[in-house]
């Protein structure tokens, strides 16, 4: 049985991890690599980095990073942030990366998402989708870390990048990040249902239950979490032992 | 031990290189018939679209070179679905070299079936030590049927060959080098062989 993936997420700003509260005021919380092991250890299922540096210098240290990571960890691992040419995707998947997530720049350039599928295999193309709810536009795709509305409905962007050749989608809902409140439960459900590859849930995490309902009510794919893994609100094992006895198949 | 992985752009060979390194394992990258026919083993990673790699194994002659090979050889993932006759991805001929044929997934499923599941039905070598329902990382939109060389089977949602044998082939669907200590065992029984 294919099981549900629990997914830290690890925000990379020089060098360290880092995690921003709704995209603002971020804390310093660790090595990278030390903090990728342990979650190996831990029975995380994959892990994701997201280089949140701005400038092009630091990027290339980002890069070094992956290959580091990648000559310690023994799990697959998605890296993104930035990621604008087919050459960066290049660069991150020569140093070891398994997958690169596109954000913005498939927002500006949807082709970018169909020639790294053709060059590199979907399986290697996530593409993350940050949407937020008004009451006034619905669920509408967000770029540049969220800071710009798009004119895109969150479902049939969803829709058209996985016709582009995405492999997965990773939706961040920003309404529920850093609230600690639960994942967005309806929007996750619709494009888990509205598209034919694997959807990561993002964004809410805050209780076991929170993972159970959103594997169970909205068929997320896998279930994406970052303060409360790299705080140790909630340790891995016992979040996969109180997954397994509600009835989802997880790696144990 | 003369360790050569094959280079032929393969997007995952320094996962595979580092998975070695965690083994103590020195590995040659090469494309050089001379240096992979001298070799004691072959590994032949893969991620990608198949009839681009097929294109590229032609521009290095490997298409010819790697049939004959006699060595014990490890396919992995996009690897595995080369060493077979033809692949439904871009209705590519292939190797030929295993007389199986690969098939996309026909599910409700999602595609690719990516994820830890699991194997059974092991066979030895390849899977000495390890026990049935281990847990191993897929990510792959195309598959292997069961057959006659089929030596691991994991199931979306109907069983398909997680590993095959023959000869001195042997090709696992899933990625050995991110499939953590179940992984590093697989690759230790492929470079104890």
């Amino acid at each position: 049985m294919l099981t549900k993936r629990i997914v830290p997420c690890l925000d990379i700003k020089n060098g360290r991890c880092v995690k921003g509260i709704q995209f603002e005021n971020i804390r310093d919380a660790g090595d990278p690599v030390q903090l990728a092991a342990w979650y190996a250890e831990q029975g995380a299922d994959e892990l994701v980095f997201l280089d949140i540096t701005a400038t092009n210098e630091e990027r290339k240290t980002f890069a070094a990073l992956v290959r580091d990571i990648a000559r310690h960890i023994d799990i697959p691992f998605t890296v993104g942030g930035g990621i604008g040419a087919v050459a960066d995707v290049e660069l991150l998947l020569q140093a070891g990366a398994d997958k690169v997530s596109v954000n913005s720049s498939a927002i500006r350039h949807p082709k970018l998402v169909a020639e790294l599928a053709n060059r590199f295999g979907s399986q290697c193309v996530t593409v993350a989708i940050d949407t937020k709810y008004t009451e006034a536009t619905g669920w509408k795709v967000y770029s540049r870390a969220g800071t710009v509305e798009t004119e895109h409905a969150t479902v049939d962007w969803a829709r058209k990048v996985t016709e582009l050749g995405a492999g997965e989608i990773l939706l961040t809902s920003m309404n529920n990040d850093g609230t600690k409140a639960g994942f967005a439960l309806d929007i996750t459900g619709e494009v888990a249902r509205a598209v034919s590859v694997p959807v990561i849930a993002s964004g809410g995490a805050g209780t076991m239950q929170h993972f159970a309902d959103v594997f169970h009510q909205a068929s997320a794919d896998a279930a994406l979490a970052a303060s409360l893994f790299h705080f140790r609100e909630l340790e891995i094992p016992v979040l996969k032992g109180f997954l397994k006895e509600q009835g989802v198949d997880v790696r144990v | 031990m003369n360790l050569v992985i094959v280079d032929y752009k393969a997007g995952n060979v320094q996962s595979v290189l580092f998975a070695l390194e965690r083994l103590g394992v020195q590995a040659t990258l090469s494309s050089e018939a001379e240096v992979i026919k001298a070799a004691d083993k072959v590994i032949f990673p893969g991620v990608g679209e198949a009839s681009s790699a097929m294109a590229e194994l032609r521009a290095r002659n490997l298409d010819k070179l790697l049939p004959t090979l006699e060595q014990p050889f490890f396919g992995v993932c996009l690897g595995m679905q080369l060493l077979c006759q033809h692949s439904e991805e871009n209705d590519t001929e292939t190797l030929g070299i295993i007389p199986e044929k690969v098939l996309r997934f026909q599910t409700d499923l999602k595609v690719p079936h990516m994820g830890w599941n699991q194997l059974h039905h092991l066979q030895t070598p390849l899977f000495e030590g390890l026990q049935e329902q281990e847990y191993v990382y897929f990510v792959h939109s195309y598959y292997v049927p069961l057959g006659e060389h089929t030596i691991a089977q994991a199931s979306y949602p109907e069983p398909f060959s997680a590993a095959l044998q023959y000869k001195n082939f042997y090709a696992a669907q899933f990625h050995p080098e991110k499939s953590g200590p179940a992984g590093s065992r697989i690759l230790q029984n492929f470079l104890a062989l």
